[in-house]
């Protein structure tokens, strides 16, 4: 076989790979969309064509469930752990990077160690300890677990690599102080690393199932995925109601991913190439 | 105090919150589920076990936890081979800079993350159930002759969930590749082209070593989160039938909230799944440090 022929062959095989992969990422997703304009007795047809009963599924889903509650609660949890958790996790990083290059790898171990203790093993005793402090319930609770993670810390240290010391020495020259060369500086400068954080964080806290379900106990307080998780609990599932639910729950995320989605790549690059 | 103190002192204020949060959520709960780990009793009344080592007995002649370990391993050495090997292969292709539609490819390929694995979970149980869209095409293709229920029998409900971590986790993988590939010098691959290196031959001699330091993190990172599998087990087959998917996390959690409020056994379970989590790691590590 010719060179050009073996090329030409491996091209079409590359984009119909491509295409494929693509086509079985999304086909679950259209599936989910096309589900939540459709009555359960057409889902199971296996339907592939947007129906309409759109409106008849949400307005079962406001009747029934504390859906605008549940987004509320989901969004003032994902929103302020988001923003907790950038703050201190940059503030460690930089910190770390810029005062402590000479701990650099002992700090290094506590924070892989750290990484390494799996949520089951904090959940029973962080679950009694707020319910001593009688914050179940509370979105206190909820969050404060996760405002301070190994991983972003890693990602921010790393990062802060690539931001060159000659600017800290003139901004101290020019008689900043060390916070505000932070605030003015640092975080200006890094806002891909930011973003990649913000994307991964904001996912997390929002899809966060767990945690959530063990210290939340009543319907007031419930997140977008203890709902959808509650949806199956009946004898008989309303397949249109349930992919709506699953919708209105994926908007969110799916907005800030692409919001962010070419930040999120640099950021991530940034902190990789380090 | 001299300019050296200061900054130095500066530099653990910085720290500081975080360390806190850290030592608060991470460290002192660990700290306590050690202690409770040789404790008995239910909820807020614990004491001591008689002999102290009582729950770490019980774990290894619990049936349901042996499954539960099984199932976990068996999603570990099943799931994130395949997944990595695709993730790097795709992330090859996409490097490509002549390809066409290189951004529509990957935002579809990542997509499946932005969604929660909750809701993930339950397209897949409802795609995947009895009356569901999977069931309803092979059929109607001929493939099957009748429904077939694949999540009420262990090993297809098993396979469901290892197609689903994989749809879902691919294209996040993916990512870190791609952010890795950017990072190596075109050159490299236009010197071994020129000395006549096929495809093959580029991906497994010059790609999989120098992104060796972004494979192992992806390897940690994947086998750390299979040993925690949660979300899937409990949503997606609810871990039947008759705990055939069950995960060692969706088991702690039943028998530290559902069943009774046993939190000294829950704690041991914890302990071993860290320890698993702590040892698969170190092998990792080390093996993967080898240059």
């Amino acid at each position: 076989m010719s060179h050009a022929a073996k090329r030409r062959i491996g091209t079409a095989f590359r984009y119909t790979f491509l295409s494929a992969v693509s086509l079985l990422s999304i086909f679950p997703l259209y599936w989910m969309a096309v589900a939540s304009t459709n009555r359960t007795v057409d889902i199971l047809r296996g339907t592939l064509i947007p129906g309409t009963e759109f409106l008849n599924n949400l307005r079962f889903l406001l009747e029934g469930q504390n859906i605008t509650g549940a987004m509320r609660n989901s969004f003032v949890n994902a929103a302020s752990t988001t923003l907790a958790a950038l703050v201190i996790c940059s503030l460690a990083g930089y910190g770390f990077e810029v005062y402590h290059t000479k701990n650099n790898d002992r700090m290094k171990i506590v924070l892989l160690t750290a990484m390494m203790i799996p949520f089951a093993t904090t959940m029973i005793p962080l679950f009694r300890m707020f319910a001593q402090m009688g914050l179940l319930n509370a979105t206190l609770a909820v969050i404060l677990p996760s405002i301070s993670t190994p991983f972003l810390i890693m990602l921010f240290r790393q990062s802060t690599r690539s931001f060159p010391h000659d600017i800290i020495e003139a901004a101290r020259l020019d008689g900043l102080n060390e916070i505000s060369i932070f605030f003015r500086m640092f975080i200006p400068t890094m806002r891909p690393t930011y973003a990649a954080a913000m994307t991964i964080t904001f996912m997390g806290a929002w899809n966060n199932f767990l945690w959530p379900r063990v210290i939340i106990m009543n319907n007031e307080m419930m997140t977008m995925p203890m709902l959808v998780a509650n949806l199956t609990a009946g004898y008989v599932t309303n397949y249109g109601v349930l992919m709506l639910a699953v919708l209105l729950s994926t908007i969110p995320t799916v907005i800030v991913f692409f919001l962010l989605q070419k930040s999120f790549a640099e950021g991530i690059t940034g902190a990789v190439k380090g | 105090m001299n300019l050296y103190k200061r900054r130095n002192l500066t530099g653990w204020a910085f720290l500081l919150p975080a360390a806190l949060m850290i030592c608060w959520m991470s460290f002192w709960p660990m700290a306590q589920s050690f202690m409770l780990s040789f404790q008995t009793g239910t909820g807020a009344r614990m004491r001591y076990a008689e002999p102290l080592n009582l729950n770490y007995g019980r774990i290894f002649n619990d049936r349901v936890f042996i499954q539960a370990l099984q199932n976990n391993f068996y999603y570990l050495l099943i799931q994130v081979p395949i997944m990595l090997i695709l993730a790097l292969i795709l992330a090859t292709m996409l490097n490509n800079k002549n390809l066409k539609f290189r951004g529509l490819f990957r935002t579809a390929i990542f997509l499946p993350c932005a969604t929660s694995l909750v809701s993930y979970s339950m397209i897949f149980r409802t795609l995947f159930a009895f009356n569901g869209f999977i069931n309803t095409a092979l059929v109607r293709v001929g493939i099957l002759d009748a429904p077939y229920n694949f999540l009420t029998n262990a090993p297809s409900a098993r396979i469901v969930i290892i197609i689903a971590l994989i749809w879902r986790w691919t294209g996040y993988n993916m990512v870190f590749y791609l952010a890795g590939l950017q990072n190596i010098d075109g050159n490299v691959y236009e010197a071994a082209k020129i000395d006549g290196a096929g495809p093959v031959r580029l991906f497994t001699r010059i790609t999989v070593p120098l992104l060796r330091p972004i494979i192992l993190l992806t390897v940690i990172m994947s086998t750390n989160g299979t040993l925690q599998l949660f979300d899937e087990s409990f949503n997606l087959t609810s871990g039947g039938p008759a705990n055939g998917t069950i995960t060692m996390s969706h088991y702690l959690y039943n028998v530290s909230f559902v069943h009774s409020a046993n939190f000294g056994y829950a704690s041991a379970i914890s302990f071993v799944i860290m320890s698993m989590v702590a040892v698969l790691a170190l092998i990792q590590m080390k093996v993967g440090d080898k240059r």
